[in-house]
């Protein structure tokens, strides 16, 4: 493994923004080293993490995310908690602040959090000591699935540089499209937004990364085409007229897949809406790393918690 | 009965006499520029020239600075009634004194709506309590300021309303709009219109641009303040009304209202100190303090504010002082509310970024805060003519400071301008001839 100075030790992780290529190499590399403890079955605890403890802290709805974050620190041997919004003092119209300060004020480590308001985690590192880790703010930022978006890349394709992304569908209401553009740029790779003009943000400029009105221009050639999670409620808001027309001109079935590579791999950050933004034959097709992906997310978030932990040493 | 009368005498017949000395004097209603001395008895301007020779009760000397008309902000956030924990007559007040205004004009948008004569009437008498600037009451033009229904705005103009203004939101109805113009279209007084069109700003909380894009947050994009503001404008034409534009923001906007004064439509339009001054690049995600409505722009927004005030299309500027409690703005960005209060750093931001850098001249920028606002809400402000009430700013151009939330006297305590130095700054503001001094509330 290549030499690599760069450290998380004590920081908290808001945005890829502020990653430096060396810091998601480190990542990378310390998912791969998580992912192999997980998979050799067995006793998958590990020490690293004993005596700290993690708080999960949701105040959005989240399967896969938060369940990983939660294996993730037991798996490190941390002793985690999870808080969901619905049953806790939030409901009684406590503040952010007020929370936060709540859980800090038991002696934790980390919090890791997802949260409705775009900012919400930077907010929380100025308010709170403990490192903060941001697991989705709005439709700002959700690193941890970029980071392991990349690391699936990279176990499926063997390198990141020089390959061909497009990334479709809602980029407009994306946390997970706004964390890929800095993720890939920054390990070489090229990026294509593509979906309907309403579900594009308006005025998107980005270094290396092109917007397209057609996902068959930004298919074209692709390595990897991330399918991203329509809502249905946009239908209502009239920012599509049906699903059935959707599917038709937006989403990613067998017919469109024949313009990419003929290796593409699929991805897709979860839950899937089948035969809307993608069909049932390519989620589960050879060239599908969707499932994946939810195992990685495990030692991606493996990988994070101990490298901001525990500076990264086993 | 005897001793009282003759002490009631007496108090009537005090006069009191204050002479500000060696000055430059700048008062745009006289198209005035010079050094002169201000005297003032019984809170009457009673002359303006060089070297007056007069033995004044109190004398201030005022060399190497400003003497101005008191500064006028016709729209400010007072927040009464309802909203104390926001700000109150006095606190507002304060903050007014503080930052060299001594009238203010206080928006309507509060619990509840000051939209009838009975509350217009009750406002203009607490304003006379409190007593330390000017304070004048805008009523609304609908009730609740709801768009549905014409409020009372005849008999609220009796009661003292000077203006009226569904401020806070734009009236999508443009049937009642076009009916509040014609229904005060003899009375003379003005509506102040907020240009957002609804349904393109909803959930918006920062302009849409490029970094809305990048950051997530959702837009509120200039062409709803352009549609909102060639709507009402066209309305004004059409009616003959007197439309004023609230805090233009948006290049296109300010062309529209060009436009329409070259065909000589009755419009006005004010600008505050922060959309010609800052940009949506200082917005950061975890800081309400820069969440305003309409949102801070780009630069070439900025420079089409600079463009139309100095050939005139935009007549006024504002503060747009909209103080919330401190627990209301410490919030997520999506949940926080819009605005900040402005009262006592507009004369910093202004002198600092526009006076100081060459890209207005002193008389035009006086004019903007004195003058013109007057004229336009018909107030007898805004000048240092012989008789008029004895309002008068003086203001150290070469003053260097630095917001500090702890010296605001504001309730609002997030402003995106903490923390900023300015040079400039208001030193000295009399109302109706008396030296304010903060210390003594």
């Amino acid at each position: 493994m290549e030499k690599n100075s760069a450290s998380l030790f004590g920081k908290s992780v808001v945005a890829l923004k502020n990653f430096s290529a060396e810091e998601i190499r480190l990542v990378l590399n310390t998912a791969r080293k998580m992912k192999q403890i997980v998979r050799r079955g067995g006793e998958k605890k590990l020490p690293n993490l004993r005596g700290k403890s993690i708080v999960n802290l949701f105040y959005e709805p989240s399967t896969r995310t938060r369940t990983s974050f939660e294996l993730a620190g037991k798996y490190l041997g941390a002793d985690v908690v999870s808080i969901n919004s619905g049953t806790s003092s939030i409901v009684k119209g406590e503040s952010l602040r007020d929370t936060l300060r709540t859980i800090e004020a038991m002696g934790v480590d980390a919090i890791v959090m997802r949260h409705k308001a775009e900012g919400a985690a930077e907010f929380a590192t100025q308010v709170v000591k403990p490192i903060i880790i941001n697991a989705g703010d709005g439709a700002h930022a959700h690193p941890s699935q970029a980071l392991l978006d990349l690391f699936t890349i990279e176990q499926r394709k063997g390198r990141l540089a020089g390959l061909k992304v497009a990334i479709v569908g809602d980029i407009l209401h994306s946390r997970v499209a706004r964390s890929d553009v800095y993720a890939m740029t920054k390990m070489g790779m090229e990026v294509h937004l593509a979906g309907p003009k309403t579900l594009l943000p308006r005025f998107f400029e980005f270094d290396g990364v092109k917007v397209h009105e057609s996902i068959e221009h930004a298919i074209q050639g692709a390595d990897v085409i991330n399918v991203l999670r329509i809502q249905l409620e946009r239908q209502q808001a009239g920012l599509f007229p049906s699903t059935r027309e959707y599917a038709r001109v937006f989403g990613i079935n067998d017919n469109r897949l024949r313009l990419a590579k003929d290796d593409v791999l699929i991805l897709h950050p979860g839950p899937q809406n089948k035969g809307l933004e993608i069909s049932s034959e390519a989620t589960y097709c050879e060239r599908s790393a969707i499932q994946e992906q939810v195992q990685n997310g495990v030692s991606v978030r493996m990988a994070l918690l101990d490298l901001t932990l525990n500076g990264g040493n086993s | 009965m005897n001793q009282t009368w003759q002490i009631q005498r007496r108090q009537a017949q005090i006069s009191t006499s204050l002479i500000i000395r060696g000055g430059r004097v700048i008062d745009p209603a006289n198209r005035f520029d010079g050094a002169a001395d201000v005297l003032v008895i019984d809170g009457k301007i009673a002359a303006v020239k060089p070297d007056i020779n007069f033995s004044a009760d109190y004398n201030y000397d005022a060399s190497g600075k400003i003497v101005t008309p008191g500064l006028i902000d016709m729209h400010v956030h007072l927040r009464e009634p309802g909203q104390e924990a926001k700000e109150d007559f006095v606190s507002g007040s304060k903050a007014a004194v503080a930052g060299g205004y001594t009238t203010v004009a206080t928006m309507p948008n509060t619990s509840p709506t000051v939209d009838n004569a009975a509350l217009v009437r009750s406002m203009v008498k607490r304003a006379e309590e409190v007593g330390i600037v000017n304070v004048k009451i805008i009523g609304a033009v609908t009730k609740g300021q709801q768009g549905q229904e014409l409020a009372e705005m005849r008999d609220m103009i009796s009661a003292g309303a000077v203006a009226f203004s569904d401020d806070g939101h734009f009236d999508d109805n443009a049937k009642i709009f076009l009916n509040a113009l014609d229904y005060l279209h003899d009375t003379g007084k003005v509506i102040i219109c907020h240009e957002e069109e609804t349904s393109l700003v909803k959930d918006g909380v920062m302009n849409e641009g490029k970094r809305s894009a990048i950051l997530g947050l959702k837009g509120r994009p200039t062409v709803a303040e352009d549609i909102a503001v060639a709507r009402d404008v066209l309305l004004a034409e059409y009616t003959g009304g007197r439309v004023h534009i609230a805090h233009i923001s948006s290049a296109r906007a300010v062309d529209i209202v060009r436009d329409a004064k070259r065909r000589g439509v009755k419009v006005t339009a004010e600008v505050t100190p922060q959309h010609l001054t800052m940009t949506e690049d200082l917005v950061n995600p975890a800081d309400s303090c820069t969440k305003i409505n309409p949102p801070l722009r780009t630069q070439a927004d900025c420079d089409a504010m600079l463009k139309g005030l100095l050939d005139g299309t935009i007549d006024a500027i504002v503060t747009d002082h909209s103080p919330h409690a401190p627990e209301e703005k410490d919030r997520e960005y999506i949940y926080a509310p819009s605005g900040f209060p402005g009262l006592e750093t507009s004369v910093g931001v202004l002198f600092t970024e526009l006076y100081h850098k060459g890209k207005i001249d002193l008389e035009t920028l006086i004019s903007k805060m004195t003058a013109e606002p007057a004229k336009i809400f018909g107030l007898n402000a805004g000048t240092l003519s012989i008789d008029a009430p004895a309002d008068i700013t003086i203001i150290d151009p070469e003053l260097v400071w630095t917001v500090d939330a702890k010296n605001f006297y504001t309730k609002g305590s997030r402003s995106p301008f903490i923390g900023r130095e300015f040079k400039g700054r208001a030193v000295a503001t009399i109302v109706r001839g008396n030296l304010m001094k903060l210390n003594q509330w």
